[in-house]
């Protein structure tokens, strides 16, 4: 390896000046010269052929599902065993020997764990505890039982000489070969139930079971395989004892070591808000751990496995970030699928090496026929009894499928390849039909169980979003039936749950969660926080070509509606001062002209933004629920961006009168305030982005921003930083007719929402002379004259960056930019100064804020548009607002 | 076997119970039933028992303080509506077919319920009468309706305290209006039905022990 290595580096570099030198002396050849080209085949050939391989059997899936009718006939996996099969075939004869078979190494420590913790992760764990006596009852009893008689029958074949004579076994090696082929797959079973989609209950049963027999097959398989090698006449009774007893030690530490690696990998996942992106590395890797741990002290490691995803899923959910945890899922799935994909495969390939296997029709009919009625026996037997404890029983149906459900898969072959030849003479017997019984449960149990369930009619699984009231009711059943179970004065499970979910809450859920998760950790809450997501993106998705009213069709336009006003209120009560907001939607009654109003609103503000959102278009579904918020957050953010940009054109569009009057000042003016975004722009006047700026000014309130919790704190915000007014569509719909005043807005693309308000009420708009005024003071506070060169520059950049082409526009900028707080000297100047003829309130009354909302309320249509907003803006602008615009942006320059 | 209780005819309004909450009569919907031929002779049995065990004082009924005693209910957060919910029309005490008549509702439905005779009185244990047994833990004032403000309750005591009561109120209106079909602000019997429609509310308000 590491001569390979060197090599490689070696050659290309001082390969010029070495090889001459020796390679005459040692090799006596002539000289090779430098090397153009080199074939390195063997120093790759490994980790080549296993992308290779990867890669053939992704190539496969998307060419199985290229025909929809195929796949919904055949299940992949059957597809993929003769793909596997055809490669091999293929392999056989072109390299004359069998290769790239399934190693059982392979397929213990890197194929079958993704799967395991993936279906481990994903469990629905009410369903699995809810199940969770039948699915033990069939995991060890079933698989015992299905050991022992199959191992049996088996024998009591051979006795009957049905077996030939040349399979050398005893009833110990039948035994040992009934344990491997007894258990149920959780591969095999996992491929073709999901796409059968029987109901929950069945599901998770069958599921279940597969996932959990591991640990008694591991039991059964090495008691066994230690008692064949020992000879039967070297067991003694204590033998049996132990491997009694390590039944329980295999399963139960299994079992620990998964929980131990579980809460070990919650409690680290607290610590990683800093360093959120390895989250989903960690995942990955603590619960590797907990398989190679249990492997090496050859407990259960499908049990520990399974254990560590399903301890370690809540909290681990609650406390990485939205964007890992959608990359948890996705690897997760990605590593399985591929996994799956390739054991199918490799399985395929592994047949067709006839050196292997030794066929024998008896014991393959035989084996195939017992386990199939033992099954089938089994579960009957099991069922009946369980039936009697059940709450909902399982009916006939159930059990047939139960039964017909019991695929063998790679666990098997994999096993079964790892006997030992000299200890067990049979064993190419066993592979045979080892090979066979997979094939056979996988291809025709696979392709029939389908077409069995639509006949039976199996009950099916439905799906159905979660709605507030169902989860609600559902938390008030579990309430209701553990007290029952208190009154009834019986300890059942409602009542150990009920426990258990008291003992996590005040205790395990504070160790295991960090604090801001814990407090926002609540499954009713958690359902509301999804609706309205899932609403926020159905506005979005839907801005871009709704106009009209008839539109207007949501999937849940009911709860929309709700969503629109509690959205509303929420920032009302939240944000005493420091936002703008049109009071009337709350105040007023909700009248279906309001909700119409809000909903047209918030359907053109998704309209008007549309057109910027154009470079993130690529933006995945998946991320959506976080991307909701980031979009907001980063148009609040532009839209803040932009309406500096005007700012700084006004004051550069007024340097030209102003220049040369209060140069003195400046200089130790810009240094006392600090006005940091003039200093970075002059600074680097060239190529300065608006991010840039961004940062510099705002990353001052970083303490604030740790202290946020991850949504609850950030919805708000953003309620805070959308400063929409319901009111303001009709206002911007009219914009383009209305002439006068509203001119100056000069396209929809820079409206930002509130300023569309403010703007009305804006002094300086209505002369000239006003604005020279306002402008020349501010100036003097902002540029000094040295840097004007600079400055223009700047300036002139900025604006081919990010303004419309429009001569307007710089009438339009003097909106006086919000996060400096050098202005606020300035800001009561301009009502008293204010002549514009819509502007409608005495400065006094506007000032007054929310308590004269409903008389605002009153006023005529074209005085829609409050100036509350505007006002608010320039008037109060308090310090602590100040301080909110702050964090914003900082939150913004971060995207 | 043991005979219906015959019921002290108070009047629905005057009466609040020892926890000061008014327990007013119950809604029309709730059939006028005989004593559940349904419970099996053991469970019967097995709650005479405990029955027995809680009446303290062998005073022959319970009254709000037996109940109250179960450690476990006291952390419930519904245990005190559920304890309500034993003492209908404000009376002080439950006898013995008023216990069983308000557990017989968490009885399993079984095949043979399902085709009854149309004529009897339906099974406390239909899925009707389940669900009305929730709905009126909901319905403190007995107007057949959840109001926004019983939902708010309801959810004051089910929801942590980590959740802030302006979201509590968005949940609640929201949870309101989703269930709301006819746009009167609240949640009657059968929106409250319909909107657990897909639930399995058989399996879920069914303890096995009770067959």
């Amino acid at each position: 390896m590491l001569r390979a290595a060197l090599s490689l580096l070696a050659l290309p570099l001082a390969g010029a000046a070495e090889q001459p030198t020796q390679k005459p002396e040692s090799l006596g050849e002539p000289l090779p010269g430098l090397e153009l080209f080199r074939w390195q085949w063997h120093e790759v050939e490994a980790p080549y052929l296993v992308a290779l391989w990867i890669l053939v059997a992704s190539l496969a899936k998307i060419v199985f599902h290229l025909s929809r009718k195929v796949t919904s006939l055949v299940p992949e996996s059957c597809l993929l065993i003769l793909l596997g099969l055809v490669l091999g075939g293929i392999v056989l004869a072109v390299a004359k020997k069998a290769e790239y078979q399934l190693e059982p190494g392979t397929f213990f420590l890197f194929l079958l764990p993704p799967i395991v913790l993936d279906s481990g992760y994903f469990m629905p764990s009410r369903l699995f505890f809810d199940n969770l006596g039948a699915i033990l009852t069939y995991a060890v009893v079933g698989t015992l039982w299905n050991a022992f008689t199959t191992g049996a029958a088996l024998w009591g074949l051979q006795q009957a000489g049905l077996v030939a004579p040349r399979v050398q076994a005893g009833l110990l090696d039948f035994l040992l070969f009934g344990s491997l082929i007894s258990a149920v797959d959780p591969v095999a079973v996992l491929a073709v139930f999901e796409e059968v989609h029987v109901n929950e209950t069945l599901f998770i049963i069958v599921f279940g079971e597969s996932l959990l027999n591991d640990a008694v097959t591991v039991v059964l398989y090495k008691v066994c395989n230690s008692f064949v090698e020992m000879g039967s006449a070297n067991v003694q009774a204590t033998d049996y004892l132990k491997g009694v007893a390590s039944l329980f030690v295999v399963s139960l530490g299994g079992a620990a070591v998964g929980l131990v690696f579980a809460f070990l990998l919650a409690l680290t996942t607290r610590f990683t808000k800093r360093v959120r992106i390895i989250e989903p590395l960690l995942v990955f890797l603590l619960a590797y751990a907990a398989y190679l741990t249990a492997e090496m002290a050859s407990l259960s490691a499908i049990l520990a496995v399974t254990m560590c995803g399903l301890g370690c899923k809540k909290y681990v959910e609650a406390n990485i970030s939205h964007k890992s945890r959608t990359t948890v899922k996705y690897t997760m799935k990605t590593l399985a699928s591929c996994a799956e994909t390739v054991i199918f495969m490799l399985l395929g390939i592994s047949a067709v090496d006839s050196s292997k296997w030794a066929w024998d029709s008896g014991l393959v009919l035989g084996t195939l026929i017992f386990i199939l009625f033992f099954r089938a026996l089994g579960v009957v037997l099991q069922t009946w009894v369980l039936n009697q404890f059940r709450l909902v029983p399982l009916d006939k149906i159930d059990q047939v499928v139960m039964s017909y459900g019991g695929l063998r898969g790679a666990v098997a072959f994999a096993l079964v390849i790892l006997l030992d030849r000299t200890k067990v003479p049979a064993k190419d017997y066993f592979v045979a039909t080892t090979i066979v019984v997979v094939f056979f449960t996988v291809i025709v149990q696979g392709l029939t169980i389908k077409p069995l369930v639509k006949w039976l009619k199996v009950k099916r699984s439905e799906h159905h979003k979660p709605t507030l009231n169902q989860e609600l009711h559902e938390h008030t059943f579990d309430h209701i039936l553990a007290a029952v179970e208190d009154v009834v004065g019986h300890h059942g499970y409602h009542y150990w749950r009920d426990r258990w979910e008291q003992f996590d809450k005040k205790y395990l859920s504070q160790l295991l969660m960090r604090r801001s998760a814990y407090r926002i950790r609540d499954q009713i809450w958690d359902v509301y926080y999804r609706l309205n997501i899932r609403d926020a993106i159905s506005f979005v998705d839907q801005g871009g070509h709704v106009l009209s009213s008839t539109g207007l069709t949501l999937p849940s336009m009911p709860s929309r509606n709700s969503m629109a006003e509690t959205s509303v209120t929420n920032l009302l009560r939240e944000s005493g001062s420091g936002a703008c907001l049109d009071l009337q939607v709350i105040d007023t009654v909700r009248s279906g002209r309001d909700r119409e109003d809000a909903v047209m609103h918030h359907l053109l503000c998704g309209g008007l933004y549309k057109p910027r959102r154009r470079y993130k278009a690529s933006c995945s579904r998946h991320f959506i629920s976080e991307d909701a918020q980031e979009r907001q957050d980063k148009e609040v953010f532009q839209q803040n961006m932009k309406r500096r940009l005007e700012s700084f054109k006004s004051t550069k569009h007024n340097i030209c009168f102003t220049k040369s009057k209060p140069r003195p000042r400046k200089t130790g003016r810009r240094k006392k305030d600090g006005v940091a975004n003039a200093e970075a722009t002059n600074g680097k006047p060239r190529d300065l982005g608006f991010q840039d700026t961004a940062a510099v000014i705002l990353t001052v309130e970083s303490e604030e921003e740790e202290e946020d919790s991850d949504s609850s704190e950030t919805e708000k915000e953003d309620d805070e930083g959308i400063i929409f007014v319901a009111r303001a569509t009709s206002e911007v719909l009219q914009e383009g007719k209305v002439s006068g005043s509203l001119e100056v807005c000069p396209s929809p693309r820079i409206i930002p929402p509130s300023p569309t308000c403010a703007e009305k009420e804006l002094p300086w708009k209505s002369g000239q002379g006003d604005l020279a005024v306002y402008v020349s003071s501010e100036t003097t506070k902002i540029v000094p004259v040295d840097m004007q060169t600079g400055w223009n520059q700047s300036m002139s950049s900025l604006e081919s960056l990010a303004s419309p082409p429009c001569n307007q526009a710089p009438t339009l900028t003097c909106l006086p930019p919000h996060p400096r707080g050098a202005e606020e000297p300035q800001a009561p100047l301009y009502p008293p100064s204010d002549p514009h003829p819509s502007f409608a309130f005495p400065p006094s009354l506007a000032k007054a804020g929310r308590s004269h909302s409903e008389s605002s309320a009153d006023l005529p249509q074209q005085q829609e548009l409050q100036p509350l907003m505007g006002h608010k803006d320039h008037t109060h602008l308090s310090p602590g607002t100040n301080s909110h615009w702050c964090i914003q942006f900082n939150r913004g320059s971060r995207l | 076997m043991i005979a219906p209780s015959s019921r002290p005819p108070l009047s629905p309004a005057h009466l609040p119970g020892p926890l000061g909450r008014v327990s007013g009569a119950r809604p029309a919907a709730s059939p006028p039933t005989p004593f559940p031929p349904a419970v099996s002779q053991a469970s019967l049995v097995r709650l005479h028992h405990r029955f027995q065990a809680l009446d303290r004082n062998k005073k022959g009924y319970l009254s709000r303080m037996d109940l109250q005693q179960i450690g476990a209910l006291a952390v419930n957060p519904l245990g005190d509506r559920i304890i309500e919910s034993f003492f209908p029309n404000g009376s002080q005490r439950v006898d013995f077919p008023g216990f069983v008549r308000v557990l017989a509702h968490f009885r399993p439905v079984e095949d043979e319920d399902t085709d009854q005779d149309p004529k009897k009185p339906e099974p406390l244990n239909s899925r009707r009468n389940k669900l009305h047994y929730a709905f009126q833990l909901y319905d403190l004032d007995r107007d057949g309706k959840i109001s926004r403000h019983e939902m708010l309750q309801v959810l004051r005591l089910m929801v942590g305290v980590q959740v802030t009561e302006e979201q509590l109120e968005n949940i609640a209106d929201r949870t309101v209006q989703e269930a709301d079909e006819d746009g009167d602000g609240a949640v009657s019997f059968l929106e409250f039905t319909k909107s657990l429609e897909k639930m399995d509310v058989e399996q879920k308000m069914s303890i096995r022990i009770l067959k």
